[in-house]
């Protein structure tokens, strides 16, 4: 059992790696937000659920932790590429197509 | 029409909203409100059960000092708290929709892992295959609860994450454009988890 769970939190921590690996490569903010929700949210769902398996008493309050997380998660990453869209920061130069305008000229 | 997110009203309303605190608007609110009384029991079981749920999974015994204070505690904290609760408006429980729910979950983790495994090749890669854009979908879902799940299912999933609702449109930045047209990119991002979500909140 302790081996399983330092095998998933092990997964976990690649995934939190990666996460962190990609946000120093990406060349624009929203391609980082995206990078930094992705990889946050199983790195760290699995690294708590792994803690859970290694000390099975914990297990149903490290569930409960994981669910809190996968449910903000998205909602802090909404968040903050609503407030960078606001601000009008720009896209990278690879970007093909954006479509702000024709979203607000929609909504006016 | 400008749309006001409530953020703000349901973290002063109580700390608990704080989860839900995205995508409602006001008119929303404000129709919602006319209806109140309508869903005030239903509510108040459904935030009973959950605070109880909450509490058992933290306390983990089963004696029966445990249990009382858990049911007074969950009591009196649904009775204060089922107010706020009506704006997010709970649909009604029957067994199809529960293993919709159940389908929705199962589907929902698969893509998590698909996005993940996606997101790590695009990291290592040495090229970074991207192309990025924001393009625009559809939605046909009414209820604000619907589509805040929507939206972050949406943002859980490969390559997509929601940067803005309004009414029944979602901009999406997508990091590897397939097409730029409306309804094709709602068949490809948003139809998968649509058709669960149209059962539950139907």
């Amino acid at each position: 059992m302790d081996i399983f769970g330092m095998i998933i939190t092990g997964i976990g921590v690649v995934f939190l790696f990666l996460g962190s690996l990609g946000i120093l490569r990406m060349p624009d903010v929203y391609n980082r937000v995206q990078v930094g929700t992705k990889c946050t949210t199983l790195g760290n769902f699995l690294t708590i659920i792994g803690v859970g398996i290694m000390q099975p008493e914990w297990f149903w309050k490290t569930l409960i932790i994981a669910i809190f997380v996968l449910v903000s998660n998205p909602v802090s990453s909404h968040a903050l590429g609503r407030a960078a869209r606001k601000n009008g920061i720009s896209l990278c130069d690879k970007s093909i197509v954006d479509k702000t305008e024709e979203f607000k000229e929609h909504t006016e | 029409m400008k749309i006001h997110y409530l953020s703000i009203y349901l973290c002063e309303t109580d700390n608990n909203c704080l989860l839900f605190a995205q995508g409602f608007s006001k008119i929303n609110l404000m129709n919602k409100q006319k209806q109140h009384e309508k869903y005030s029991v239903r509510n108040f079981f459904y935030l009973f059960i959950i605070l109880m749920i909450i509490w058992m999974a933290l306390a983990l015994s089963l004696n029966k000092q445990e249990l009382y204070t858990g049911i007074i505690v969950s009591f009196v904290l649904s009775l204060a708290l089922y107010r706020s609760f009506q704006i997010i408006g709970f649909p009604k429980v029957t067994i199809r929709k529960v293993a919709a729910l159940c389908i929705y979950i199962i589907v929902l983790f698969k893509e998590i892992v698909i996005a993940n495994l996606d997101v790590a090749y695009r990291v290592i890669h040495p090229k970074m295959p991207i192309k990025p854009g924001i393009v625009i979908i559809k939605t046909e879902l009414k209820q604000d609860l619907a589509k805040m799940i929507l939206a972050n299912s949406i943002t859980l999933t490969p390559g997509t994450f929601t940067l803005n609702i309004e009414e029944d449109r979602l901009l999406i930045h997508w990091i590897n454009v397939k097409t730029d047209d409306i309804d094709e990119a709602t068949q490809i991002i948003g139809k998968k988890f649509e058709k669960y979500l149209k059962i539950i909140f139907n």
